[in-house]
């Protein structure tokens, strides 16, 4: 059990630090032996680094937008009784399950034309959110159906609050760190969205995993995996913060 | 699901519609249209379009050879998932907290990063080659082929297994187990009897989403320019190469419908966390 264990985590590590030795050796064909050097970083910030703010800047809109569709839609589809709702949480859950590529091709055919949509940066954002949204309303939904929030608002209710004084006063109080982790959780899946965003691009609004792909194919090996080091750097920070969010919703509120 | 008693009277339907209305309208109109539109479209060419990928001997052999990928893929993800789950589970280490983290950390990636990574371990300048070489033979490539695909398949597939596996064996009963060991089971037996029937929600579930991101993987196959085709390496080909829209699309609502299929069984038998939303 514990060869597996060992074979397995060599594995999964080992391409990590050899993309990252990769990324700030001088050569990569003589290793480390000729030496460190940060050209290759600076390199890859000189010709995609605007992939990576375009990246952060759809990954933020793309929180905002999730944000303001799905609370609402979370505690709509949370307080409903009707088979409508079941039906249409199905349904948001389809662009998740269906390959990227087909949801992709359907956006291409329905507002391929429009032009001005077509080639702004709105065209990928609009991606992001419809793969996105299923997540921010699964996972603040379930916090909304937690009996004793159903309890306190109905009492609320009761002693005569409006439906905005309950909003935000009790409800998005209660779930917040639902909301905080489904905010990470829609950012990370932004920031690495490719099978969808390969399809929208145009080459004025590529994105951080299109511009892998690019440097990947045409660049030599240094700057893919500098590039690599610093999707990392993106990337990183909000996993760990997901993963504590995580912890101190468990240790709240079970499992 | 909401009690009927409490929850009912909580806030009139006008307001639950109004809540949900800018969603509903996002997604009727960037999902729900445009995925009618593309499933109509390959009307257009034929009704026989519709099943171009069971009559069109390349489409076929594409959909079997992604089929065939993903099962294998499954498999092995399954049992190295499994045995690991149950060696992090009952193991207390310094630094166990951070490598469970590192190991689940390649759910963040694009599928390109994961090809970028074979290219860097079997591809021409890889590390593979140079030990090959090394050793005085010819220098061994395997990224471009299938066994290049089938573990960059799997290293995007392992993590999720490794979180499954580890939090269900940890909610496993020990009283089973050592009950069973006190009567006298030993290994395969106790693996057997005891962890496979405990483990088979989580085996199920952890089945379906596996085998379906497989089979809808794109990003690696993307990457490594694989000898060995995939469906959506097709579809890619047919929209971006061909113009061939109206076959791209009767290609991918076959995949859809595969991948859709695989995650409704999942759910029906195994539960409705099944899916992975």
């Amino acid at each position: 059990m514990w060869a597996v264990t060992l074979t397995v985590t060599a594995f999964m590590l080992a391409p990590m630090l050899l993309s990252i030795l990769a990324g700030v050796v001088v050569n990569y064909s003589q290793g480390i032996s000729s030496g460190f050097t940060t050209r290759w970083l600076l390199e890859v910030w000189t010709g995609y680094g605007n992939t990576v703010l375009m990246s952060l800047f759809i990954a933020c809109a793309c929180v905002v937008l999730a944000l303001v569709l799905g609370v609402p839609c979370a505690y709509a589809l949370a307080r409903s009784r009707s088979a409508w709702a079941r039906h249409f949480e199905e349904l948001l859950t389809l662009p998740v399950a269906i390959p990227g590529l087909a949801s992709a091709l359907a956006l291409l055919l329905a507002y391929g034309s429009v032009t001005y949509f077509r080639q702004s940066f709105a065209f990928i954002l609009v991606g992001h959110v419809i793969f996105t949204l299923p997540f921010m309303v699964r996972m603040v939904g379930s916090a909304f159906r937690r009996q004793e929030l159903v309890a306190l608002e109905e009492a609320a209710r009761s002693l005569g609050a409006s439906f905005c004084q309950r909003f935000v006063g009790i409800l998005v109080p209660a779930v917040l760190p639902a909301i905080v982790a489904a905010c990470l959780m829609v950012f990370t899946l932004s920031v690495g969205e490719f099978n969808l965003t390969w399809m929208l691009h145009t080459p004025l609004t590529r994105t951080l995993p299109v511009g892998l792909a690019d440097s990947y194919a045409s660049m030599r090996l240094e700057i893919g995996s500098a590039y690599t080091i610093i999707f990392l750097i993106v990337i990183l920070p909000v996993m760990w913060a997901l993963q504590a969010i995580g912890h101190v919703i468990e240790k709240h509120y079970g499992k | 699901m909401t009690r009927h008693s409490i929850s009912g009277s909580v806030s009139p339907r006008f307001l639950l519609i109004a809540c949900s209305a800018p969603a509903v309208a996002f997604f009727a109109a960037f999902w729900l249209l445009p995925a009618v539109m593309l499933i109509a479209l390959p009307a257009k060419e034929g009704w026989k379009t519709y099943f171009a990928t069971f009559t069109d001997v390349l489409y076929l052999q594409s959909l079997l050879q992604t089929v065939g990928l993903s099962l294998l893929v499954t498999a092995a993800t399954l049992v190295i998932g499994a045995i690991m789950g149950i060696a992090m589970a009952r193991s207390r280490f310094t630094g166990r907290g951070l490598l469970l983290s590192l190991l689940t950390l390649p759910l963040s990636f694009p599928g390109v990063i994961i090809g970028f990574f074979i290219i860097l371990v079997g591809g021409r300048q890889g590390v593979v080659a140079d030990m090959s070489a090394a050793l005085g033979m010819e220098r061994i490539t395997f990224a471009y082929g299938f066994w290049g695909l089938f573990l960059g398949y799997l290293y995007f597939s392992l993590p999720r297994a490794i979180a499954s596996y580890t939090a269900a064996a940890e909610a496993m009963d020990a009283h089973l187990e050592e009950a069973a060991r006190s009567l006298g089971a030993r290994g395969w037996a106790v693996a057997r009897d005891v962890w496979w029937p405990q483990l088979m929600p989580t085996t199920m579930a952890c089945s379906a989403i596996v085998f379906a991101t497989a089979i809808g993987a794109f990003g690696t196959a993307f990457t490594l320019s694989s000898k060995f085709e995939v469906l959506p390496i097709s579809i890619y080909n047919e929209f971006t190469n061909y113009a061939n829209f109206a076959l791209a699309a009767s290609l991918s609502i076959s995949l859809g419908l595969i991948t859709w299929l695989v995650l409704w069984l999942a759910r029906r038998f195994a539960g409705p966390n099944a899916s992975g939303v």
